[in-house]
């Protein structure tokens, strides 16, 4: 049995940068820690990936590190399986998370299942790496959230950043979990924001929330790509003389249902953001454990805010329809407020 | 198609025959795996095995391949190839547990690379591509082996490994055991490519066609291939040509997909009477010391059995271990949820 090793942060100093550069980061660190870790997906080599989140890794770390492969998905999950087994810590990049379907097989059949059906004798330190979401007008297939499928997968953990912050250090926690873990990366905040970073091999713990802002009214819950949404609305509604809670999640498998709860518990309205279809989203997921754990503490019914079931639209003079915009979340702040 | 042996015993290739003891080995281990084949039978039938594939007359085929190997390689098996995990080393009483649906059947040796069966078809040949890169990457000359089917040599994982495998260069032996069907479907329905080991061109790798109930043959074309893989020469494609002249598994009625015509002349050529043949005509094994030899088998089997027979069943929360190295708080909820309501089922019982 491995356990996580605890780790004490030593940042001895930050530098300005986005997620993207962040993330960029976390993978240099990670390969010049440990022999182990290998990354390997379609472009990620001498291209330096499509988003280029692996620019210049290769060449600083050399091309058995770090290299292209064929484009198969179903392969390049089932490589990475068996590099895991035999002792290597694979990075596996998947282009757009849209693009991870092929590899379910391999994902639901083998990738959470190896601790369990070997009883521990093997287990698989693998990272899948994947930009998702939408927000930036991609082509059709480009902007999918397939979140709730993994969360859904018993074994494997899935964790997703908002911040360039939270990108390296969670990025930095996954590829030293000893389990799988999902990491997908909100593409609208690739670069749409800086901020700094600490530098060094910083980690923060799977499995802990954390509250973007204070309210005693409201609790807004999301993650990745949305929490940029929901201070939007946050700060309209603390105009408005409401004070909202945001927490972003940040990982989903392990979930911090304290956090949550106490929030609940405190605000009695809840409103749950994601960018995902609406029936059997990970969003429903949380609205369950509130209703389970809270529900005394409720004084409106939990609104859900999300994408729509359908296909995510690639055509841009609607795609704002789509995905949740801080106009949606502000409604049903005032939803719940006037219930 | 390469042979070693003719289906009678004689020797058709003398360049191909391994020493004495080698050819004594394949023999031993055959018998060892069709002892566990048709004991098997015996104790599904008494209750005492849960719904297991058969592999009796493929003996050749797994045997003969993973011989090749040793405890340093990895070893990726499909739920029909007991056989192959039998000879590299799996121990029979774990192999029994695994077939009874025990959780003591999951617990993988510690000294050895045998991964648990695959069941969902061609999952393991990219994966086998993984181990083969990790050992390559990591400086050693350790190689992997995958099994599969006709069958499986349709999905499309069987492909984009073989072709992974070519361009990474991974030190990866994939043997494909054409037994003709893929449960119901024969392979003549299956592919209209029916030289399976021809798509080994389509990804620039070595193929090799090999008369799968000849053990020597096997066993030589899969030396061979490992040799080159740990030499750095790559991987290459096997199809080991056999039958299965069993049924899919023992729930199976086959009479209702084939007739006896299609099976007609494969008892004839059956992979462990050839090599007993053989090794007779030779002088390398005698009536007596054969039946030492199978005497010691059975009662290897009967130990493996009783030991089999001593593992506990699971307990109700068992079934949350081994999720994650750590239990997240949600499986530690349900653990709690598990033991409450086990309780109250015994406290009602009482």
């Amino acid at each position: 049995m491995t356990a996580p090793t605890t780790h004490v942060p030593q940042p001895t100093t930050h530098k300005n940068m986005t997620m993207v550069a962040a993330i960029n980061d976390a993978l240099d660190i990670a390969l010049a820690a440990d022999d182990t870790v290998h990354i390997f997906g379609e472009d990620v080599g001498v291209m330096g990936g499509v988003f280029r989140a692996t620019d210049g890794l290769q060449a600083k770390h050399g091309e058995g590190r770090v290299f292209d492969t064929p484009l198969a998905e179903a392969a390049i999950v089932g490589m990475g399986i068996g590099m895991g087994l035999a002792g290597l810590k694979p990075v596996a990049e998947i282009q757009f998370a849209g693009f991870l379907y092929p590899a379910l097989d391999q994902i639901l059949s083998h990738l959470g299942r190896y601790r369990h059906r070997t009883r521990s004798r093997y287990h698989l330190p693998m990272v899948i790496r994947a930009p998702y979401g939408g927000g930036v007008h991609t082509p059709e297939q480009h902007a999918d959230s397939p979140e709730a499928i993994l969360a859904h997968t018993p074994g494997v953990k899935v964790v997703i950043p908002s911040t360039p912050a939270d990108a390296k250090s969670l990025l930095l926690s996954a590829i030293n979990d000893p389990d799988p873990v999902f990491f997908f990366e909100p593409i609208k905040l690739y670069r749409s924001t800086k901020e700094d970073v600490p530098l060094g091999d910083v980690r923060i713990p799977l499995g802990k929330a954390r509250l973007v802002t204070h309210g005693d009214d409201v609790t807004v819950i999301c993650y990745g790509g949305m929490v940029e949404v929901a201070q939007k609305a946050a700060a309209a509604a603390h105009a408005a003389g409401i004070g909202v809670e945001v927490i972003d999640l940040r990982t989903l498998v392990p979930m911090d249902t304290d956090t949550i709860l106490s929030s609940v518990t405190k605000t009695g309205r809840v409103v749950v953001v994601t960018e995902a279809p609406r029936t059997a989203g990970f969003h429903s997921e949380i609205a369950a454990i509130i209703a389970e754990e809270a529900i005394e503490h409720l004084r409106a019914p939990i609104v859900r805010v999300t994408g729509y079931d359908a296909p995510y639209p690639p055509f841009t003079a609607v795609e704002d329809v789509y995905r949740p915009n801080p106009v949606r979340v502000a409604k049903a702040i005032r939803q719940v407020m006037n219930y | 198609m390469v042979q070693c042996l003719a289906p009678d015993g004689s020797v058709v290739r003398e360049d191909l025959l391994p020493d004495p003891e080698t050819r004594l080995e394949l023999y031993r281990q055959m018998r060892r795996a069709r002892h566990f084949d048709e004991r098997g039978w015996v104790l599904y039938r008494q209750g005492r095995l849960g719904v297991f594939p058969p592999f009796g007359g493929m003996e050749a085929s797994q045997v003969g391949t993973a011989a090749a190997l040793t405890k340093n390689d990895w070893l990726f098996p499909t739920y029909r190839d007991t056989g192959a995990a039998l000879t590299l080393g799996l121990p029979i009483a774990r192999t029994l547990a695994y077939w009874r649906t025990s959780p003591h059947g999951w617990h993988m040796p510690a000294d050895l690379k045998v991964l648990p069966f695959y069941i969902p078809i061609a999952t393991q040949y990219p994966q086998a591509v993984g181990a083969a890169l990790a050992e390559r990457r990591q400086g050693t000359r350790n190689v992997a082996m995958a099994f599969i089917g006709d069958g499986g040599s349709s999905e499309g994982d069987f492909h984009e490994a073989l072709n992974f495998a070519g361009a990474l260069n991974a030190p990866c032996v994939f043997i494909l055991q054409n037994n003709g069907w893929a449960i119901s479907v024969p392979t003549r329905a299956q592919t209209r490519a029916t030289d399976l080991s021809r798509r080994a061109d389509g990804y620039g790798i070595p193929g090799v066609r090999v008369d799968g109930n000849d053990a020597l043959a096997t066993y030589h074309v899969t030396r061979e291939a490992v040799n080159r893989a740990r030499d750095g020469g790559g991987p290459t494609l096997i199809e080991t040509v056999t039958y299965r002249v069993k049924p899919h598994t023992v729930a199976d009625d086959p009479s209702r997909y084939r007739s006896e015509a299609d099976t007609a002349g494969w008892d004839a050529k059956d992979p462990v009477t050839r090599l007993r043949t053989h090794l007779l005509n030779a002088g390398l094994m005698t009536e007596d010391s054969e039946a030492d030899l199978l005497a010691e088998i059975a009662a290897e089997f009967e130990a493996a059995l009783a030991e089999a027979d001593s593992y506990p069943e699971p307990t109700p929360a068992e079934i949350l271990d081994h999720v994650f190295a750590e239990p997240t708080p949600q499986l530690k909820k349900q653990r709690a949820e598990i033991l409450a309501e086990h309780a109250q089922d015994k406290k009602e019982q009482a």
